[in-house]
Formats: structure tokens, sequence, C-alpha cells
């Protein structure tokens, strides 16, 4: 065995042998991750997708804060049983302006890349209180903190500003008046009866395009989530994430071929 | 046999090495290890028993389990790969450590403050949200100093060799060093939003979004465990074991291909973290391909590791410390046969989200990581504290038989339930409607939780049962009864 024999050259030369461990630990993780920010398919270019509005990305900073991803996945896998029990199987698409991405690695509790819509703000509400008021059996801790604590939302600008310097300016950037609007639109998202037009036009110009059909606007959920219309507490702000998660796309007119390759 | 697969001890013209950071090392492992188990321990209980979460903020389970993660791998893993792999480098160069003790406090502080600094940010929701890179930039930039110090004084150390060849442990060694260096600045890249103006010094967004970013964190998080937890224990392996059972290694052609293809291909399986997600098919092939290649690598380091032990089977039976070493390769093996299998996607799709993940990864960081730990910490307290043996090879012994149910109850329950639950998930009544709610699953497996925690016990009160010997030990004391005739590894410390 020659090639053995050459080995000598390596362990007895530091430099060579750093060299050579770097070459080829580099090549897996080239290979695996370039490609897919320069192949077309990766993501699929689906209608009505748009980044988090303030109220939504300031819930989102909670459900990061709180470490949610460490017991709840939001990937729903392409199998009959997930799609029954869920809704339709996570396209790429759906988590392109999630910086960082919350796909998870377990369920501990359910799935929720899908929870938006499937319960009412009130059902939230008491159940982040109190789980086991409404799911005598859940294992999930409480978090009644939450709706007792008001949002810090005085600089969620520079939250969008950080999130459209790593979007490469395709997230808040292309939406008019988003980030100067950015506190307005969250205290109007979270506010009974508040004149929210603004704030749902901007989101659904991006999410439909400009010339959209004027019934083609984006899901959000609005007014006062947490029954606690005094105040915007970290509960509106995370009630709000959880409603649109899953909401975004429209499944009628998407193109089913991979569901197809991989039901069971 | 060749140079670079023999240990070689101080000889007597051996320099001075640095031992008093190593010390610090050492305890550090065996103070955080507590910590980390203890953690684990009680968020396993925290799934049997919600109200454990206290209703506080800093006590729920999503704050705590990185707290938990982080400290056995980094903390206790950390500091044991710290000490060990400045105790070998120095033996096996016959050199003092490059840098002296002055470099070395630095580490261990240094370390130790990042330890402190990540645990603090979990607590308190300072998080990425990244399995096993939750701390934030700040933290990331910190430990990337204290990382090319490590570099720096390991290479160093190498590069002041008195031994032409550079002894296989410290290719491991080397190869964990920078590969975990190119894993973390890769996975960490992310913008703090006090640079755009924002109130908080404590909060970025990653660079990457979606697919990408998940790619980047399951490229990252399974080479944590290949480099990190793997190619660095390796090392511990290629020097302790050889060591302790007063053999050479068994192979230095395996040695060589082990090392190389292991290296190769770990860094591929990443995406095996990630099938049936939204990652391109392509991605998640290549993952599965390569995970399954990486079987015949891992099992050929199992075997030049076991095989050693050739001729000398019978130390088994009287020395608890080889015992701990051994053993702990069976376990790597077990735990390499069982990971290549869930990375086939027809496997995956059952085990994936469920428990069953949880009992490979405990089978892997209790059986082997934290088993081969405990035998080079027990090889290593006699030695740098210059004692002639361990207070007591009973306690041990013992060590190694409550912590090895304790493991047993752990994966079993684990496995078990594992499966239930991805069976359950997927599973039809006769009318072709789901049979099970989600919370049905929940419920079934309450007494899982409960068997898991009691072995999670066990394995903690092991290791306080080692805190109390390596206590004894350091302060001089030796057990009454202790034989005599105690094996070669564990006695002749001072003179080594």
């Amino acid at each position: 065995m020659s090639l053995i024999k050459q080995h000598k050259y390596l362990e007895t030369n530091v430099f060579l042998l750093v060299l050579g461990i770097f070459i080829t630990v580099a090549v897996g993780g080239l290979v695996e991750i370039v490609p897919l920010f320069s192949i077309k398919s990766t993501i699929e270019n689906v209608r009505g997708i748009r980044p988090y509005t303030p109220l939504e990305l300031a819930g989102r900073d909670i459900y990061v804060r709180e470490g949610c991803y460490n017991c709840h996945s939001q990937m729903v896998r392409p199998f009959r049983d997930e799609i029954e029990r869920y809704g339709h199987y996570s396209l790429a698409a759906e988590s392109k302006f999630d910086h960082p991405f919350q796909w998870g690695s377990k369920r501990t509790g359910p799935d929720l890349a899908r929870v938006g819509g499937k319960y009412s703000n009130e059902w939230h509400v008491r159940h982040m209180i109190d789980p086991r008021s409404v799911v005598p059996e859940s294992i999930m801790p409480g978090y009644p903190y939450l709706a007792k604590r008001p949002l810090d939302y005085d600089t969620i600008d520079a939250h969008m500003k950080t999130l459209d310097l790593v979007g490469r300016g395709e997230m808040y950037g292309p939406i008019d008046g988003a980030i100067e609007n950015a506190i307005a639109d969250l205290e109007a998202q979270a506010t009974p009866d508040a004149d929210t037009s603004a704030l749902v036009a901007r989101y659904s110009d991006f999410a439909y395009g400009a010339d959209r059909d004027e019934d083609e606007t984006t899901t959000m959920a609005l007014g006062d989530l947490d029954g606690n219309p005094e105040m915007i507490t970290e509960m509106d702000a995370l009630v709000a994430y959880l409603q649109v998660l899953g909401t975004m796309v429209d499944f009628t007119a998407v193109d089913d071929a991979r569901k197809a390759e991989w039901i069971r | 046999m060749t140079q670079a697969t023999t240990a070689h001890g101080a000889r007597a013209d051996g320099p001075a090495y640095v031992e008093g950071p190593i010390r610090l090392f050492v305890l550090a492992s065996v103070f955080w290890g507590i910590i980390g188990f203890a953690a684990g321990d009680f968020i396993a209980w925290q799934l049997a028993i919600p109200a454990l979460n206290l209703d506080l903020e800093w006590t729920s389970f999503g704050r705590l389990r990185p707290l938990h993660t982080s400290a056995v791998i980094f903390a206790f893993g950390g500091n044991v790969l710290f000490a060990t792999s400045l105790y070998v480098v120095q033996k096996t160069s016959r050199a003092r450590m490059y840098g002296g003790d002055v470099l070395g406090y630095i580490l261990f502080w240094g370390f130790q403050l990042f330890i402190v600094m990540a645990a603090i940010g979990y607590v308190t929701g300072i998080t990425q949200s990244r399995e096993y890179a939750e701390p934030e930039w700040y933290a990331d930039l910190f430990l990337t100093v204290v990382w090319v110090l490590y570099l720096a004084a390991f290479a160093g150390t190498l590069l002041k060799r008195r031994e032409p060849h550079i002894y296989v442990a410290n290719w491991f060694y080397l190869a964990f060093i920078i590969t975990v260096a190119l894993l973390h600045l890769g996975n960490n890249m992310a913008v703090p939003v006090a640079l755009m103006g924002g109130d908080t010094w404590w909060k970025s967004y990653s660079l990457f979004s979606g697919v990408q970013d998940a790619m980047t964190q399951w490229w990252y998080g399974h080479n944590a465990v290949g480099f990190f937890l793997t190619a660095g224990f390796l090392a511990i392996m290629y020097y302790f074991v050889p060591k302790q059972a007063n053999r050479p290694v068994y192979s230095y052609r395996l040695s060589i291909v082990h090392f190389w293809a292991l290296i190769f291909l770990y860094i591929w399986a990443g995406p095996h973290h990630l099938h049936f997600t939204a990652l391109p098919d392509w991605a998640q092939t290549l993952g599965m391909v390569f995970s399954v290649m990486l079987w015949m690598p891992s099992w050929g380091g199992m075997i030049n590791g076991l095989m050693t032990l050739s001729g000398a089977w019978d130390k088994l039976r009287t020395d608890p410390v080889l015992r701990f070493l051994v053993v702990s390769v069976g376990f790597y093996g077990m735990s390499t046969f069982e990971g290549p299998m869930m990375s086939v996607k027809a496997v995956n799709s059952l085990s994936h989200y469920t428990d069953w993940t949880i009992g490979h990864v405990h089978s892997g960081a209790l059986g082997w990581v934290a088993f081969i730990s405990f035998g080079a910490l027990y090889f290593l307290v006699p030695v740098l504290w210059k004692r002639r043996s361990l207070y007591s090879l009973r306690l041990v012994s013992l060590h190694f038989w409550i912590a090895t149910l304790g493991i047993v109850l752990y994966i079993t329950a684990m496995w078990v339930s594992g499966i239930m639950q991805g069976l359950m998930w997927r599973a039809y009544d006769e009318l072709g409607f789901l049979q099970y709610s989600f919370i049905e699953s929940v419920e079934a497996m309450k007494p899982y939780y409960i068997i898991r925690a009691i072995g999670g016990l066990l394995f903690i009160a092991g290791a306080v049962i080692m805190a109390y010997n390596m206590y004894r030990t350091i302060r001089g004391d030796v057990a009454e009864g202790a034989p005599d005739s105690v094996p070669a590894g564990a006695t002749v410390g001072a003179q080594r």
C-alpha cells in the first residue's frame, strides 16, 4: 500500500496536515449548501407570501425567545397522515422570509406550520396562560406573563431594517412605507376598530402584486387579540404570529407534483 | 508498528508539562457534567410533570433545553476535550504546551466565561434558536477568539514536538478544532439589530432564511456531533484506550483510513435531519447516501479501538476504568449503526420528530461521549495530582454499573415510546380516519417519560459518585480494602 506509505508526509508536517483536513472537510458543505442559493427551483414561485407585519414579527421574536422550536416543528411533510392532520405539506417558499428558519426537529407538541386560523384568538390566549385549562392532557409550559407584559416595540423598525439587510433588500424595502410606518402599523393591527386599510393594502400589494384584484387581500389577525384592549401585550404579538402561520398561500392554485411523489 | 500509533509516555528527559490549567479543565468537566446532567433530568421530569415548568419564563422547557444541551455538549464535553487534548498533545509530542501556563489559564477562563455568557442568555431568552448554536452574536465572537487561541496552543505544541511523527490522536483533535471553527463561523452569520438602531444588544437575525438557513444549520448541527462529539472523543479513544490497556493501537493502516474517510464523509450527512422537508430532494438523497456510507469508517474506528484490547481482554474483569473506555466504544458502534439506519428515508419518515431520535442521541451521548470521558477523567486525576491510585476502584465499578443501568432505562424507554409515537401519528382506523389525535400520543408518552427520567437520575448518581471518588483521590486518600494489584493504567500516575 504505497498510498499509506505516503501518509508519512502528512503526519510529520503540521501545515500539510492542517491543509489536508481543511480541504477534506470543506467539500461536503460546499456541494450541499452553495447550489441552494443559485438553483431557482429550490424555492417555489407561489402567490401570497409576504414578510411578517410588525406585530407578527414582534410575536415571532417572542416565539424564538421562548424556544418554542424545541417542541414544535413548522414543517409538514408530504405524507397522507400529516396532510390530514395539519394541512398541505410545507413549501420552501413559505419560510423564505424566516430569518432564522423555525422548521424544528421534534414534535413534543404538534406541528405549527399551519396553526393559523385553526383556533380562535381567545383559545390561544387561554391556552398560553394555562394550557391545561383547554387541553387537560397537555404538557406544555404555561406562559401567563405574556398577557401581563407590555410589548416593547419602540425600535421594531430597526428589526425590520436589519431583516431587509439580511434579506438583500427584498423584504421590507419593496413594501411602500413598511419601515416608516412600522410603529403605526403595529398599533393599528392590535387596536380594536383602528383604521387598518393602509396596513392591509401595503402587505397585500407585496403578496399579490400592486395590480391585484380588490378582493385579493392578505390574511392577518386584527384587533384586540388578547382580550385586553388597554394595552398591547406580548400576548397580542404572539397570537398575531400564530394566526398567520401557514395561511399565506392559496393552495388551490399550487402544483401538487411533489405531493404525488411522496404521499403514502 | 509505526511511530504515529505508539503513544509515548514522558521519559526521564521529558520537559516540564503544563498541568495546572489541565487540572482546572478536569475539575470543570466534573462540575459542568453534573450541572448538565441535572438540567437534562429536570427537563425530563418537566415532560412527565408539566407543573415543574413553574409558569416562570426562566424555568420553562423551551429555555432550559438549550441550557441542558449546551451544558453537556460544550461545558462538559468541551472541558473534557480541552483537558485531554492539551494533555495528550504534550505527552505525545514530548513538548511543553505552546504558550505555557499563561495561555493555558487564558483558555480555561475564557472558555468558562463563554459557558456562563451562553447560559445566562438561555435562561433570559437571548437565543438565535439554532440548535446547539443558540448563543447570540456577542458570545459567538468571544468564543471565536478563544478558539483561535486554542488552535494556536494545540498546533504550536505540535510544531515544538520532539517526536518525528504526529500521533494519531492529534490528527483527530486537529480535525475537531479546525472543523468546529469552520462550522461555528459558517452557522453563526447574523446581523445584530443594534447595528440598525435597535434598542437591544441581545438580538440578531440570521443572514440566511428558510431552506438555505435550515441546510446551514444542520450542516453545523450534524457536524457538531461529527466533530465535537465524535472526532474529538475518538482522539480520546486513540490515546487513552491503548494507554489504559497497555497495548499499541490495533492497526496503523486502519487509523489512516478511519481518519480521512470519517472526516470526509461526516460533513455530508447534515441533510438527513431534513428528510421530506422543503429541502430539495437531491440534497436529502446526498445526505442519506453519505450517512449510510459513514457507517463503514465509524465501525472501522470501533474495530481499531476494540481490537487494541487484543491479548488484554482479561483486564476488563479487573479494571473498571478500562471497562468505561471499552464499553463506550461498544456504544459508539451501536449508535453509529443506528444513525445510518435512521438516515434511510423510509426509516426516517417514522423516526423523525419522535423521541426515538432523543433515544439515539443519548445512546451516543451517555454511552459513548460520557463513558469515554469518565474513563479519561479517571485516568487523568491520579496522574495530574500525582497520586499513587484512585481513591476507590470499587466506586468506579459502582459508577459504571449505575450509569449503565441508567442508560439502558433511558434508551429503551425512548426507543419503545418513540416508535409508538411515530406509529400512532400515522395510524388509521377501519373507516379511514386518523386513529389518534395528537394529544393522545402525548398522553401515551407519560410512563416512558417517567422511566427515562429515572434512568437519568441513576446516571447523575453515578456522576456524583465519580465526583466524590475524585475528591478523595485528590485529597490523597486510598479506600480501605482497596486491592493491592490495581491495574497498570490506574496506578503509577506519578511516574507518567
